[in-house]
């Protein structure tokens, strides 16, 4: 080709995304100090790694094929009684979720009222279930009602920020049009933010139901009811047979519950 | 020298999107091909590098059958045809001379292209090209920053840095403005002249295709129905191809675009 | 919306009449599985102890306050090994999710029986909560950090998958066909016209991710499986309730601050 055009570079390099040259190596080098050290001071016994290779493997082969059979009822129990417990703790996260969301929205709350709202979203968006489920124990005894307090706290984490949310970006304008009517406080809820909003509620409670339902599943194992419970009781008596039949249970709910979810969100809009 | 010898393709909806074409294109002609949409402009300048295969007929560039070969003499081939898209489809997030030197990627290996190690003289011709295009200043941008003229001009350089014999055009004035079209048109042209090219340009723009092109095919349902010199698209060719309309406007105005250009005078 | 005829003429409805049935027959049922699901748990509940619980909320939280400072000092290890469950078990997970989630893609998967099996392992993954992992490894590799971290990084090999293989098949094909017709092998479709499209979602999976690991290792103690929920457990045992509280605030203090950073990345990288 052109010859003469010679003076074209003949190398190139991709520019960096961390321009400074300093700051990039600094950042790998620290990135492999950090690793080096985790784990290095992570404290492993290599010996009863090995010695427990064996039970895995025992615990594995249990689910080829698993025991489905369930001769006390014990599983399809604490099964239930987990679904229940999810089902109820969405209902009762979201009715709670309303008020406070409502309070939480600052367009619409006064200052004191914003301001609590938002503290009991924070406290129950910060800690894991399983930490509210260990209090709920202390205060409400074990059994599912304990259970039901946790997950219903962690609803309303979830559903009343969004809906805070929602309702602060939510068009102005078409806010005020419904208004400018002349209608009531309660009237302008119904009409001007509720239908705006419910349809994504629907479909967001379903996937709240999933989650609640797999939180169900971990509660149990400090006392707070659903099967838990018996998870934890199967694996410290190795009857790896009812570990396995637990968890393909679970799965099996998982996967049902996703399949539901989907075909009702597209129900709805 | 490309060869199309009753190319047929029917998708799998049942949809004939091309009917028995045959077409002959000889060394450095540039060809416009015309028709309204759904008429197989696209699917026929697929079918040439494989993008879509056809389901009937033989496609020959220079003594080499394309429908018959295997994956490995594929990409050898599609090396020898560059092409260049309606919109752009440079890969966004990667740099301008990344998206120049992707096409070189039918020459290097994986890990040539992964370390993006090319060879001396592909890096070379890169930055030869992007000047050719008034490109050097944009050399280590995002080609998402780039405009849409500054794109198409990113897409002409990954093409011709391919070596190509042929380049296959699919509406490259789609999503540009009217003078940035001509510009781009323009290009392609002078480009094609300085290295002897053979193109294929599909486009919609009927006064463009006059303009720029010295021969024109226009295509119906997936049949040839037209194939002559710009000249010869009289209103009754393009009543013909397109449908009923006045058409007498529109080949006036080619004449006198093509006349302002040709002046210097700015659209 | 339909007009409908009535006796007064035509008048105007948000649904038709059969449409507006269901609607009530939704809420009826959805009515009626709460009231079911309700029984079910106060038939299971002492609800002595739950009217007693205003008391107990009282005198535990009496006896938490004020947190023991002095605890503190006991707490950074345990804060440390908690970080490091969660940055390695994501780092873990994130290594494996790529391939699993190219192999999961319609678009980039090798064959349909591929495809079917790395969904399950994403469902399989994502279902099981990562305090039942590492309930099951602390069986096998014994209890320790080298539990939590397997747990979270098995937990999270789901969450990242699904949302990489979404992006995946989400992707704008046409740069993926202009490298095709230059030539390119498939891996190099896949290193030009892919990886670039989805690398600004892999990273923030990342990030997103780590974030709730820290959450989801500050309990795994519980189990055995390292972390600061091995005192947290611990101390609630021996009903050291002021070491609870300090507990409590740590954990706090670690959720704000990694919630923070990964804001941070996040913003930095998008």
């Amino acid at each position: 080709m052109n010859q003469e055009a010679s003076h074209y570079a003949e190398t190139w390099k991709k520019p960096h995304f961390i321009k400074s040259s300093f700051l990039r190596y600094s950042i790998y080098l620290a990135t492999i100090a950090y690793f080096f050290l985790a784990i290095y001071t992570m404290e492993v016994n290599w010996t009863r790694v090995a010695e427990g290779i064996p039970r895995g493997a025992d615990m594995i082969s249990k689910f080829f094929p698993p025991d489905l059979s369930d001769s006390r009822g014990v599983i399809l129990d604490g099964i239930l009684e987990s679904i229940w417990m999810a089902v109820i703790a969405t209902i009762g996260g979201i009715l709670l979720s309303v008020p406070i969301g409502l309070g939480a929205a600052r367009n619409l709350a006064p200052t004191w009222i914003y301001l609590f709202c938002r503290g009991i979203i924070a406290v129950s968006r910060t800690f894991p279930a399983v930490i509210l489920a260990i209090f709920s124990v202390k205060f409400f005894g074990f059994g599912p009602f304990a259970g039901f307090v946790a997950l219903s706290i962690e609803t309303i984490g979830f559903f009343a920020k969004l809906l805070a949310e929602d309702i602060e970006n939510m068009s102005k304008s078409q806010a005020e049009a419904v208004r400018a009517t002349g209608a009531s406080w309660l009237q302008w809820i119904n009409y001007a933010i509720q239908p705006q909003v419910l349809p994504r509620m629907i479909g967001l409670s379903m996937y709240r139901l999933d989650i609640n339902f797999r939180e169900s599943a971990v509660v149990g194992i400090v006392g707070a009811g659903g099967i838990g419970a018996h998870l934890l009781t199967s694996v410290q008596r190795y009857e790896y047979a009812t570990t396995a039949t637990v968890l393909i249970s679970i799965i099996a709910i998982v996967i049902t519950l996703e399949y539901t979810s989907g075909y009702l969100r597209k129900w709805v809009q | 020298m490309l060869r199309l010898q009753n190319l047929s393709k029917r998708y799998k909806t049942g949809d004939l999107a091309l009917n028995n074409v045959s077409l002959e294109i000889p060394d450095g002609q540039l060809v416009a091909l015309i028709g309204p949409s759904g008429a197989g402009k696209s699917t026929l300048i697929r079918c040439v590098n494989r993008l879509v295969d056809a389901t009937g007929g033989y496609i020959y560039l220079g003594d080499r059958e394309i429908n018959s070969l295997s994956s490995k003499e594929l990409r050898r081939v599609r090396r020898r045809m560059g092409m260049i898209f309606q919109e752009y489809a440079l890969v966004e997030r990667l740099t301008v001379m990344e998206n120049v030197l992707s096409g070189r990627l039918g020459y290097v290996n994986f890990w040539q292209s992964l370390f993006r190690k090319y060879p001396k003289e592909s890096v070379h011709e890169a930055y030869r090209l992007l000047d050719r295009v008034d490109l050097m200043h944009m050399v280590d941008k995002r080609a998402d920053e780039l405009s849409g003229g500054q794109r198409q001009r990113v897409g002409i350089c990954r093409a011709l840095i391919q070596d190509p014999e042929l380049l296959l055009v699919d509406e490259p004035t789609a999503s540009l403005d009217p003078k940035t079209s001509r510009q781009i048109m323009r290009l392609i042209r002078e480009l094609c002249a300085e290295r002897g090219l053979a193109a294929i340009i599909n486009i919609h723009d009927v006064a463009l295709a006059q303009m720029f092109s010295e021969r024109v095919v226009g295509l119906k349902q997936g049949e040839i129905v037209y194939d002559g010199s710009p000249e010869g698209l009289t209103p009754d060719v393009l009543t013909e191809i397109y449908g009923k309309e006045d058409w007498e406007k529109t080949i006036e105005k080619a004449e006198d675009d093509d006349a302002m250009l040709d002046n210097g005078v700015p659209a | 919306m339909p007009t409908i005829k009535t006796n007064e003429g035509p008048a105007w409805r948000k649904r038709t009449p059969l449409k507006q049935w269901l609607v009530w027959a939704g809420w009826l049922i959805g009515l009626c599985i709460a009231v079911y699901a309700w029984q079910l748990i106060s038939e299971k509940t002492i609800w002595m102890f739950v009217f007693d619980a205003p008391s107990q909320m009282a005198d535990i939280g009496k006896r938490m306050a004020p947190p023991d400072w002095s605890y503190m000092s006991k707490l950074w290890r345990p804060v440390w090994d908690t970080l490091n469950i969660a940055t390695i078990g994501t780092a873990i997970a994130m290594v494996l999710a790529v391939p699993v989630a190219f192999l999961a893609a319609h678009n980039t998967t090798p064959h349909k029986s591929v495809r079917a099996a790395m969904l399950f392992i994403i469902v399989a993954s994502r279902s099981v909560n990562s305090l039942i992992w590492a309930l099951l490894l602390v069986v096998i590799v014994g209890p320790g950090v080298l539990a939590g971290t397997i747990a979270i990084g098995i937990r999270s090999i789901g969450g990242c998958a699904k949302l990489i293989y979404e992006s995946i098949e989400e992707i704008d094909q046409k740069q993926v066909e202009a490298i095709k017709a230059t030539g390119g092998s498939r891996a190099q479709q896949m290193i030009y016209g892919i990886v670039p499209q989805i690398l600004p979602t892999i990273a923030g999976v990342g990030v997103f991710r780590w974030d709730i690991n820290v959450r989801g290792s500050t309990i795994l103690g519980i189990v055995g499986a390292g972390g600061i929920g091995i005192q947290l457990n611990a101390s609630i045992n021996v009903l050291a309730w002021t070491q609870v509280s300090t507990i409590l605030i740590v954990i706090l203090g670690t959720v704000f601050v990694s919630e923070y950073i990964s804001a941070k990345v996040r913003g930095a990288i998008i």
